[in-house]
């Protein structure tokens, strides 16, 4: 009976011990060790990413010595109120590039689900093999810093004041921005049709624009309408000229007579700052090998741009517009810091591509603009 | 015989009644005016139910037959077909006038549009709506004065008679930019309103650079369109650069009359620039010296 006890008693220890080990980390520890493939060290990394278990997905890491958690952490979660901060990690697909034993490359793309939709990044991550696993070399996170300092900002901002309910019948409010549509393009793709071209605003005074194309059929009768949404830029300041683009999924070139086209302007409030320089901008190919038109974008003014979107029109060598695309930047813009952008085009497109013009939409949430 | 009598007699009393009937029988004027009350007689005897029906006023009362029916001067304030009815016992009657405007008080005025490029034939109109205290449309030709002011340039007024109760005109831009003040006015009222004339695109856009170390400051001349105007403060100009580096587009807003912007650049350089359709010219910027 008294060996029946001390079994027994032994028992309740090993249990205890082992529900101690679990509770401390202990199978968190031997799980992020046991990591036995570079693929598998990624994904484990992503997966702790995606739940955002920041103090397991650190502890995956080869490198914690080079790499700050809090740097770590601000590299996937994002800062300055930019578009990374609005995101979440919806899912990621994960491949070796190669391997030597002791070093390997993985690439892992991933997607993550933002305030403005779907945005992927392809990351090519260095993973070592180290203490009897594999481990992740996080790329040591650079964060621009602006010195303190005083930017002069003098540009102009237009207010409006509009007729008061006092006011005579005849006392009109002043006339909507006069805007022009200067081309207009249609593209036939694999899955839908697409309209392209640009828009100026000829007026002396800022305008909020929207472009709309209805398709019409061999009957003239309405087959689709569209509008551009988000692939234009919305506020145009005197002059200014806006590439657009609207999308007809499942519908053929073909079926199409004519196309009915409606630019819609209204007077807005507005403000000429921040200018955002786009600069280097090169015709290159992503780590995917799609073609991409990079550059950086430098943003002038003294304030953040908090979330930046690029959008960039393709000429052939008539300087006719044959392709729109853009591309969202999940940093912010911090001022006077450049920060890289790319928009991709098809490669059908790229062969053909002359010249391009990249414009920038902003919003910044100190003035929501 | 006896039947012929008897068709007589009920012709008689027919007549009668029919006499009887026309007793509640309304004189209306044809026409009054805005705000004038005036008064409707009336034959006959007892009382009937007056109606008046107008374009924005309905009112019912009872009123003794015999005596005038008094229309209120704020009963007959809008101008318009007014249908006046009165019902007695021996059936109803209705009779119709008109309640005219009275003398001009007001001006309304329309100028279209609130801007306008500089040098354009009819660009502008101005139409003047003239209305009495009620603001009733005056449909009388009533003389409308415009007068038209515009920076630097010599006053220009035209008098014109309303037809139906408006007056108006067109009228060319000047060439010169600025606020053009319409002016419309009545014996008893006047309204004012303005006309930003503005520059039109720019013409003749020209750059000058100067390389900085490592970058190369692009300014433009005073931007001007056709007319010699300078384009507004706010207007777009885009610089586009392309150099060994690839190509550097800066969409710079115009302030004091210059657009500029400063570029980074890497040995050679090609600087262009853009307003809008406008082209201008093309520099080349040699390598760091």
């Amino acid at each position: 009976m008294a060996r029946i006890g001390a079994l027994l008693l032994i028992a309740i220890t090993l249990v205890l011990v082992a529900a101690g080990w679990v509770t401390s980390g202990g199978l968190t520890r031997h799980e992020i060790r046991s990591a036995s493939t570079p693929t598998e060290a990624v994904q484990s990394l992503l997966a702790d990413v995606q739940a955002h278990n920041w103090d397991r997905a650190y502890a995956r890491l080869a490198n914690t010595g080079d790499v700050e958690q809090a740097a770590f952490t601000r590299d996937l979660n994002g800062s300055n109120g930019s578009l990374r901060t609005f995101s979440a990690l919806e899912s990621y697909d994960v491949w070796p590039q190669h391997s030597n034993g002791n070093e390997a490359v993985v690439r892992a793309n991933l997607h993550w689900s933002t305030a403005v939709g779907p945005i992927d990044d392809v990351r090519d991550l260095k993973v070592e093999h180290k203490d009897g696993s594999w481990k992740v070399a996080w790329p040591v996170p650079s964060f621009p810093k602006v010195p303190p300092q005083v930017i002069p900002v003098n540009y102009l901002r237009w207010d409006i004041i509009n007729r008061g309910a006092e006011d005579d019948w005849g006392e009109q409010n002043v006339d909507t921005p006069q805007v022009r549509i200067v081309s207009m393009n249609p593209i036939e793709r694999p899955d839908r049709l697409i309209i392209v071209g640009e828009i100026v605003n000829e007026d002396t005074i800022p305008a909020y624009v929207n472009v709309n194309a209805t398709l019409l059929d061999q009957s003239q009768n309405p087959l689709s309408q569209e509008g551009s949404f988000d692939k234009i830029s919305h506020t145009l300041l005197p002059k200014q000229v806006s590439p657009y683009r609207i999308d007809f999924p499942g519908v053929k070139l073909s079926q199409v007579k004519s196309v009915r086209m409606d630019a819609k302007a209204m007077l807005v409030p507005a403000s000429a700052d921040p200018v955002i320089e786009v600069t280097a901008q090169r015709m290159d190919k992503d780590a995917m090998g799609k073609n991409v038109l990079r550059g950086q974008l430098i943003n002038q003014s003294g304030q953040t741009v908090n979330i930046a979107q690029a959008l960039a029109a393709f000429y052939d060598s008539n300087g006719k517009v044959i392709w729109v695309s853009d591309g969202y930047i999940d940093q912010a813009l911090l001022p006077q810091t450049p920060v890289g952008f790319a928009v991709d085009l098809p490669p059908d497109v790229a062969g053909r591509v002359q010249n391009s013009h990249v414009t920038v939409n902003h919003y910044s949430i100190a003035n929501n603009s | 015989m006896k039947r012929a009598l008897s068709a007589l007699l009920l012709m008689i009393v027919g007549v009668l009644a029919a006499a009887g009937a026309h007793a509640a029988e309304l004189q209306v004027p044809k026409q009054v005016t805005a705000g004038n009350a005036f008064s409707i007689p009336t034959t006959g005897s007892g009382s009937a139910t007056f109606y008046l029906v107008g374009p924005s006023h309905s009112a019912k009362r009872q009123v003794k037959l015999g005596s005038g029916i008094e229309v209120a001067e704020d009963e007959i304030r809008t101008s318009g077909r007014y249908i006046a009815t009165l019902c007695s016992s021996d059936g109803c009657e209705s009779a119709d006038f008109f309640v005219a405007a009275t003398n001009p008080a007001h001006l309304s005025l329309l100028v279209h549009p609130s801007r306008v490029r500089v040098a354009t034939n009819n660009a502008m109109s101005a139409v003047a709506f003239v209305f009495d205290k009620f603001h009733n449309l005056v449909l009388q030709p009533v003389p409308v004065e415009f007068h038209i002011t515009v920076k630097d340039t010599p006053a220009f007024s035209k008098s014109l008679n309303s037809s139906n109760g408006v007056a108006w005109l067109h009228l060319n831009s000047a060439r010169k930019e600025g606020p053009a003040q319409v002016v419309a006015s009545i014996q008893s009222d006047s309204e004012k309103r303005v006309v930003q004339q503005v520059a039109s695109d720019a013409c003749n856009l020209r750059i000058r650079a100067v390389r900085k170390g490592k970058f190369i400051a692009v300014e433009t001349e005073p931007v001007r369109d056709c007319s010699g105007n300078s384009v507004p403060d706010g207007t777009v100009v885009t610089f586009t650069k392309v150099d060994a580096s690839g190509k550097t587009t800066v969409d710079a807003p115009v302030k004091r009359g210059v657009a500029k912007v400063d570029m980074p650049a890497q040995g050679e350089a090609t600087i262009s620039v853009a307003s809008g359709v406008a082209m201008g010219n093309e520099v080349r910027i040699g390598g760091t010296p």
